[in-house]
């Protein structure tokens, strides 16, 4: 299937881009909103972090990855035929449109999640860059490539950070195990195919995640180890989030993110 | 380079006399009166004052006292603003934002380690702020309501600091003056981005100007507020500006924020919440109304709208990171003993 | 007054008298060619950890290419109280600048 055939004028009338499935703009956002889910839920952490110094590398990660969510919206906003800003492909969709992986929107309970979760998703997020460089598609390319610095580098800051609380002290021992243990059955999504980018992938835009599993495992597992911690051998996985059907929290996510954009529509800010 | 971090904690008694890091020493009297005719003499031919310099213990303490007070201001002022991170209307604004708090993070940390360069560690800092014993600028006590606030703090706030801050680049403490340099260098960026803000929000729709106007009329007397109180009522002043701690007295630095800030009120179109405010032609400057004094010393003491607020988020962060940071050294611990061992 | 150093009690080690992380000093080259500056002090855990926060704390605005990282405690300063001795006599040694001799006018390019 060509890919390039699918920017037709969305027949759906809701704000949403949705060019349909398959389309180059729904594989994007299975991509892009991970960045603005994760980098929002990194926002609300400024000001309250374990020390100074944690609290502006935080920060830093979201504002990357903030600065990855605007170059694939924009991208996105360039292929639809309708008028539409980075801005509308953000904060004017439903909670269904939205791609994210569920991993991204699981709460900062603690520190030891904050980082687990970062950590789970890095890992995922290098090596997904590290082939979506190859893609044809020159602008998803161009953003992966300047992606991958970013995201080579939250993954040291993160996986860094499990080996510290991993072999630290007993109680963040156990803090940061018990993270493992909850955010672990959300990985597996990292790597479901939906049809959407099994037709990216025909197209030659697209990675096929569940070709990186094994290393993810494997990677995964071995830090883990490192940090003296036990790998779970949970077999049940949660997914729904790249057909648009969140956990509990995305609500909460979205009427924060969105409040403004809601209760003022139409207007420039 | 400057080696001026290197005091080790317990080096720095409280008594002024003790000669740093050489041990004890007495000193005749006639002898530190020589010593303080140095130090001031240095001070005034715009000399800087590096840490392990002699100086009085008053001037250590009142160091101590400003910077950490201006450090703490700094990471308390993330938190009305960090309100709004996670409901910024666009992206372009919320990367702002975020990026406009991070350096405020980053401030208070080059302050922290100005102050820290005076014998005093951060954590001890951090106790004096967490009980209440030090001060912050009782600005951030005030609730950001609306998404114009962030224009306001931005414009208004930082305006009156950024007043406030440019002359401390020349003040008399080295590791001060350097730490400003760069807060100064960095935060020019921060009054234009809130100024930005107004300017859309006053160029929009009118139910948007009338939230510029309602963030202007909440936040104009608590930045005027901000620049400390009157003359008359200022304890430190005098000293202060023999120690270039200080350049103007407090009364001074309020009419200059007023004089330029009116223009820039007129030209956003709203309207400053001052009757009494006029132009005085003969003298060359505003008139204004009378500053409720009243309001800013019950928000000193502890009874602002968001005292409490900032205060228990500000303990709450220290006292959950806890176990982060005690995981932190022990993991170092660790590793550290592995090397010797290794090594061995 | 004098008091003995013992007097002074010790700054307190923070809440449950637990460690708290070290300070660090931070260099940075802001580009090859030029030396690494001391840009500011930080507190970190270990010196991976100082790199990383150094990175975040001073090199935001893209100000450097290359990070140093050392200990406070490391570093050994010279005492101020000693500064006579140590720099004063080299004060009159004018005749280690270029201007201590006298040359001709005539003389290009010395």
């Amino acid at each position: 299937m060509s890919l390039n055939t699918q920017r037709n004028i969305s027949t759906n009338p809701t704000p949403p881009p949705s060019e349909g499935a398959g389309g180059r703009t729904q594989y994007i956002l299975e991509i892009a909103d991970n960045s603005l889910i994760l980098g929002q839920r990194l926002g609300e952490l400024c000001g309250h972090g374990p020390s100074l110094e944690t609290d502006i590398a935080l920060t830093n990660m979201s504002l990357d990855l903030f600065g990855q969510v605007r170059s694939y919206y924009q991208y996105i906003a360039q292929l639809s035929e309708e008028e539409k800003t980075e801005d509308d492909i953000a904060f004017l969709r439903l909670e269904r449109d939205y791609k994210n992986v569920l991993l991204v929107e699981q709460p900062n309970t603690d520190f030891g999640y904050v980082i687990t979760r970062q950590y789970f998703f890095d890992v995922f997020h290098l090596m997904l860059m590290q082939q979506l460089q190859y893609s044809k598609d020159e602008t998803l390319s161009a953003i992966a490539k300047k992606g991958i610095k970013e995201v080579s580098y939250h993954k040291r800051f993160s996986g860094d950070w499990v080996k510290r609380l991993g072999d630290g002290t007993e109680e963040s021992h156990e803090r940061v195990q018990k993270a493992v243990n909850d955010l672990w059955p959300y990985t597996n999504e990292l790597f479901e195919m939906t049809e959407t980018a099994k037709a990216a992938v025909e197209a030659g835009i697209g990675v096929e995640a569940s070709q990186l599993k094994e290393a993810y495992y494997k990677e995964v597992s071995e830090l883990l180890r490192e940090a003296t911690l036990e790998v779970p051998e949970s077999k049940y996985f949660h997914k729904g989030g790249k057909h648009g059907v969140h956990t509990e929290h995305m609500g909460y996510i979205l009427s924060d993110m969105q409040f403004m954009q809601r209760t003022y529509p139409g207007m420039k800010w | 380079m400057t080696k001026h971090k290197l005091k080790t904690k317990n080096k720095f008694p409280k008594a002024p006399l003790l000669g740093r890091g050489v041990g004890v020493r007495i000193m005749s009297e006639k002898e530190i009166k020589n010593l303080q005719q140095i130090f001031e003499a240095k001070i005034a031919r715009d000399e800087k004052i590096e840490p392990k310099d002699w100086m009085p213990e008053k001037y250590r303490q009142t160091h101590i006292r400003q910077i950490s007070q201006h450090a703490h201001s700094e990471i308390v002022g993330m938190l009305p603003e960090g309100n709004w991170i996670t409901r910024a209307p666009s992206l372009r604004r919320k990367v702002a934002l975020l990026a406009k708090i991070q350096d405020e993070a980053g401030h208070g940390l080059y302050l922290y380690s100005a102050c820290e360069t005076l014998g005093v560690s951060r954590d001890e800092l951090y106790e004096q702020l967490h009980t209440g014993k030090a001060k912050y600028s009782s600005i951030f006590n005030y609730p950001t309501l609306t998404w114009a606030d962030m224009g306001a703090i931005g414009w208004l706030v930082d305006g009156a600091a950024i007043i406030n801050q440019v002359p401390l680049c020349n003040t008399s403490f080295g590791p001060y003056a350097r730490a400003m340099v760069r807060v100064c260098k960095e935060e020019s960026f921060h009054q234009r981005q809130g100024y930005e803000i107004m300017l859309t929000l006053c160029n929009g729709t009118p139910e948007q100007k009338e939230m510029a106007q309602d963030a202007l009329n909440r936040w104009w007397w608590p930045s005027l507020m901000m620049l400390g109180p009157t003359d008359d009522e200022s304890v430190h002043t005098a000293q202060s500006m023999k120690w270039k701690l200080k350049r103007k007295t407090n009364d001074e630095l309020r009419q200059q924020f007023i004089d330029q800030t009116v223009p820039q009120a007129d030209i956003l179109g709203i309207t400053i919440p001052d009757a009494d405010l006029k132009w005085n032609e003969a003298e060359g400057k505003y008139d204004f109304g009378t500053i409720n004094w009243d309001e800013f010393w019950q928000v000193v003491k502890g009874h602002g709208p968001c005292n409490k607020e900032r205060m228990s988020a500000r303990v709450n962060a220290w006292n959950n990171g806890e176990w982060v940071r005690d995981a932190a050294m022990a993991y170092a611990e660790k590793q550290e003993a592995k090397k010797v061992e290794k090594a061995s | 007054m004098t008091k003995d150093i013992n007097q002074t009690p010790p700054p307190s080690e923070g809440a449950g008298g637990k460690k708290n992380w070290p300070l660090w000093e931070i260099f940075v080259r802001s580009k090859n060619g030029l030396e690494h500056r001391h840009f500011g002090s930080l507190h970190a855990a270990d010196a991976k950890m100082a790199i990383e926060n150094a990175r975040d704390v001073y090199t935001r605005r893209n100000e450097g290419v290359s990070i140093w990282v050392v200990e406070s405690k490391h570093i050994t300063a010279s005492n101020p109280e000693e500064s006579g001795e140590l720099f004063e006599p080299a004060a009159d040694k004018v005749y280690r600048h270029p201007t201590f001799y006298e040359l001709p006018d005539e003389l290009k390019h010395m």
